[in-house]
This record gives C-alpha cells, structure tokens and sequence, in this order.
C-alpha cells in the first residue's frame, strides 16, 4: 500500500507545494479543520465573473492533506465554480464509491489519491481541501 | 510463577499466527486463549441473569460476578470488595464520580484541578461538572521533558479545590506520577483524588491505599480482558455518600409509587444487568497477569522499551516526547518524525503490518502545551506502546520501519 500512496507526486505536491502561499487578492477564505488528523489548511480564493482565477492554501497536516489541497488548486484554477462544485463531488465519490475509468481520468493528477479509498482513518485528510473548496464555492453558486 | 519469555505469545491466538507487530497496546491489548476461554465458558455452560434468579445457574452466575469483584480488590488491594464497581471502561467510571460525586459535592466558585497531561476521559467529565455547576477547572501543566513538579501543585490547591483529577501513567509521556506525594498534599486541603489508571494497571502493580487514592479507575480492555468492563475503585465511606449515577433494576433495595430505598455500595451504582461474562474474562485476565507477577513483566517491558529507545536515539531525526530514559516510558513511546506528520508515519508502520497509533491520542490539551517546547505547529504524535507478550524481532521490525521512513516520504 505504502508505495501507492507515497508516490513521487504525493511527495513533491508536500515538501514543494505549488500553491501554499498567501493569497494577495484573495476575496474568499476558509478555514477547513480535520480534526481526527489535526489538519488545518486556510483556503483563498480570487473568484470573478463565476471563475476560479486564482487559489493557494496555508497550513499544516499529514502529507496526505497537504498534497491533496495543493493538487486540488491546482486544478480548479480557471474553472467556472460548477465545474469546481462537480471535480470536488467527483474526488469525494471516487473516495467513498469509486468512479468509472472516464472519470478517474477527468479527475487528472488527483486521480493518485484513488488509493485512499481503501483507508477510512485517511478518508478525511483527502477530501480536506476539496470540501473546503466546495464550502466556499456552492453558496456563490446559488447566491 | 510462571517464567516470561517470547512462549507468552503463543497464548494470545490474534497475534500467534498473524505476522503484524502489534505494538498500540496503550489503545488496547490483545486477549490471552485463557480470557476467551472463561467467557466462552461463561456462556456455554453457566450464564443466567445474576443476582434475581432463585435456580442455582443464577446463583453460580451471582458467585462468578462477586469473585471477580474480590479478585479486582485484591488486584488492587483495596479495602474491600465493595469498593470495587463494574463499570463499561475508565472513561464510564470517570463519568459515574463526576456525575455523583462531582455533581453533589462541586458548588459554584468552587475549583477542580485536572493535570494538563489527562486523558479526555479525565478531563472532559469534569469540564461538565465545572459548567453545570459554575465551578473552575485549573490546569496542572507537567514540565517541558513531561515530570509533574509537585510545587506547582502545592500552589494552585486551596480551599475552594475540592477534586484533582491526575494519571498514574499519561498515556502520551507514559512516565509514572507521584500519586503518593500528590494524594497527599490533595487530602492536606481536604478535596479528593481521582486517579486515572488506565495504563498503569497492565504495566506496574498498583496499591490504591498507599497511593491514598480516593478514586481509581481503569478498562479491562488494556490488561487483556474483553472490551465493555471496567473498575471504578472509591473509597467506601465516598462511595456511602454519594447519590447513585445510572438509576434501573438491582440498584435498589425497595420502590414504592412514592418512595426508592437504593441498594447497598457497590450495587447501588450497578443498575441494570450487570456484564457477568465481562467480569469473568477480566478475573482471569487478573489471574494470568498475576501468573507471571509484575516483577517479570516490568523486566520484559523495560528491556523491549529499552531497545526501542536505543535505536531511536540513533535516529537524530526523532524526538521522543519525555526523553529517552527506559524509567521514564512504562511501555509508551511517543514520538514526531522531523518533517512527516504522525498520521503518515503511522500510514508507513501500518503498510509494514507494524500497528502502531497517531493522532493526539485522546488527549489534546497535552500536545498543544508540548507542541510549544518543541517548536512545531503539530498537535500529534505517533506513539508505539509495548506490552508483555511483545518480542525483541517486534521492536526491532519497528525500528527498521522508522529509520525508512523519510526516504519514503522524500527526505534525504
């Protein structure tokens, strides 16, 4: 199980994250606790005309939680907040029932974390940064 | 006596054909074939509601009940078997003195102390009673490297404090606290001692009058008894005074539509039917223990720790909470790896069938107080904790699992 989930990918999102900074622009912030892991990351998002311009997160936790909120900015950088809102519900089915071949590939590098699945006690710091997203996202969307 | 070496092992069926380390026995131990075998006995061949029935089946289950209750006096040497209440764990025999005894002697602008290195079970009981009754919980903070000065007890006690609440044993630090010298100083002021035994009862033989604990409480389930027993120890003439906590069947002596006379101590706090099975499986957990006496067992347990503390000191990148003295550890050894948060470190144990746990370990308050000694942001640990049936290859398999873990994770 151990080389599954600590890949090159995983390793690198943690130690050099691409998006762990303050977010100068920032118009949305949120702050998403696991509390079974102790994770904390603070989400900021620059949101405009209905897309994702900019993302970056701060905080500490497992490699797991850290690497997944790093690849899930990555990725929603330049998507409209419904396609934010489906990649997060996508992530969160692959976690709890697992997706078809076409959607894993939809889900991109994220796809990595598919390993998680099988791991309830880690279950929590994979979807960390992607709840959180989606927190932020939905009432925009409905608002 | 029975001699203790790697043969103990063998008597424990889930780890004697199953190629793990089992090294989070401060979580819960495994169980001896003789434990199963009581219970299973138990309810083969004599199980009857305890207590009520006239035929003998109920009768022998009533005897079965009560020698395991004068096995848990004598295990503990308490002054009698009336002492001794069956509870579902440490954490429900918590929540029995706090409801009856902290709830009925704690008034407002009164004090509780709870030691910062407390377990929740230990604290959050008597953060409610603080609430429902406008009382104060005043924390004992332990030093940087885990000791409790006891001066600094002395001066938060005074009139007002009227129940500290302490580990014998911190499950996180794992050294042993000077209950003699606290209890001591506790009665000075007039207020009572509730210890927290939980993982010292396995480890080291207690003896809750000379400790001069009011209170002491612990699970069956991390001495090798079953899951859902437990003993809430009170001195009897506390325990007289108190009001009962669960109300029900067998706690009383009479009901009327008007009036309830309740039963007599211990049983006025065992409403309902009792875990007769629970209470055998933890009997004969007492019996094995005292099989090999705690001499052995203190040995094999400093010896494995020793190991493990030996090779750990090899590894710079390793900072073992409460130093690295074998005295210092009773079988618990927490510890952070530099630059990989606990939860993976466990995720790599794990994958090499070594079960060890992360997390705050119940107890939250302790590591954001050692989090700032130690300069991190990480409110957890990883801990390993040993118990008598552990071998030297488990430790060892621990220790070559540690010492790859920051290449894993990408760290030189």
């Amino acid at each position: 199980m151990s080389s599954t989930l600590y890949n090159e990918i995983i390793n690198e999102h943690n130690l050099r994250p691409y998006h762990k900074y303050k977010l100068e622009n920032a118009n949305y912030t949120l702050e998403g606790v696991n509390p079974s892991c102790g994770d904390e990351i603070t989400l900021e998002l620059f949101i405009e005309d209905g897309v994702i311009k900019d993302a970056a997160y701060e905080g500490s936790g497992c490699a797991i939680s850290q690497a997944s909120a790093d690849i899930m900015a990555e990725m929603v950088i330049g998507k409209t907040l419904d396609e934010a809102i489906h990649l997060s519900d996508l992530f969160l089915k692959m976690i709890k029932e697992g997706v078809s071949n076409e959607e894993l590939e939809e889900l991109d590098e994220a796809g990595i974390l598919q390993s998680v699945s099988h791991m309830p006690a880690r279950v929590k710091c994979a979807v960390l940064g992607w709840r959180t997203m989606k927190e932020i996202v939905e009432p925009l969307k409905n608002a | 006596m029975r001699e203790l070496d790697d043969k103990v092992r063998e008597l424990f069926p889930l780890i004697k054909n199953n190629d793990i380390a089992y090294l989070d026995n401060g979580a819960t131990t495994q169980k001896p074939d003789c434990v199963l075998k009581a219970v299973e006995k138990y309810y083969n061949e004599e199980n009857a509601n305890p207590m009520r029935g006239i035929y003998e089946l109920s009768v022998a289950a009533t005897d079965a009940y009560e020698n395991a209750r004068e096995a848990a006096a004598e295990f503990i040497n308490a002054g009698d078997a009336s002492e001794i209440v069956f509870t579902r764990n440490a954490s429900e025999s918590v929540n029995l003195i706090a409801y009856s005894y902290g709830m009925s002697q704690v008034n407002e602008g009164d004090e509780i102390i709870v030691s910062t290195a407390e377990h929740h079970s230990n604290l959050l009981p008597w953060k409610h009673v603080a609430e429902v009754k406008k009382a104060k919980v005043v924390f004992f903070d332990p030093e940087p490297d885990g000791e409790f000065d006891i001066n600094k007890l002395s001066a938060l006690l005074n009139e007002k404090t009227k129940i500290v609440a302490m580990t014998q044993v911190s499950n996180v630090i794992g050294r042993i606290n000077d209950i003699k010298a606290i209890s001591k100083l506790v009665h000075e002021k007039g207020a009572v001692l509730v210890v927290d035994g939980a993982q010292a009862i396995a480890h080291i033989r207690v003896n809750v009058r000379e400790l001069g604990a009011d209170f002491f409480v612990f699970s069956g389930h991390k001495m090798y008894a079953p899951m859902g027993i437990g003993v809430m120890y009170g001195r009897k003439e506390l325990l007289e005074k108190m009001p009962p906590f669960l109300f029900g069947g067998e706690m009383i002596e009479s009901v009327t539509k008007e009036r309830t006379t309740y039963a007599e101590v211990p049983h006025k706090f065992e409403a309902g039917t009792v875990n007769v099975g629970g209470a055998i499986g933890l009997h004969t957990a007492m019996d094995f223990i005292r099989q090999y006496g705690f001499e052995q067992i203190v040995t094999r347990e400093n010896m494995l720790t020793g190991i493990a503390l030996d090779g750990m000191r090899e590894m710079p990148y390793v900072d073992i909470i409460g130093g690295d003295m074998v005295c210092n550890h009773h079988g618990i050894v927490a510890f952070r790896v530099e630059g990989v948060h606990p939860h993976d470190v466990a995720q790599v144990f794990a994958d090499a069938g070594v079960c060890v746990r992360a997390g705050h370990h119940c107890a939250e308050p302790l590591h954001r107080y050692l989090a700032q000694f130690a300069g991190t942001r990480i409110n957890s640990s990883t801990r390993m904790s040993i118990a008598m049936y552990n071998t030297v290859s488990e430790v060892e398999r621990f220790l070559d699992v540690l010492s790859s873990i920051r290449g894993l994770m990408g760290l030189s």
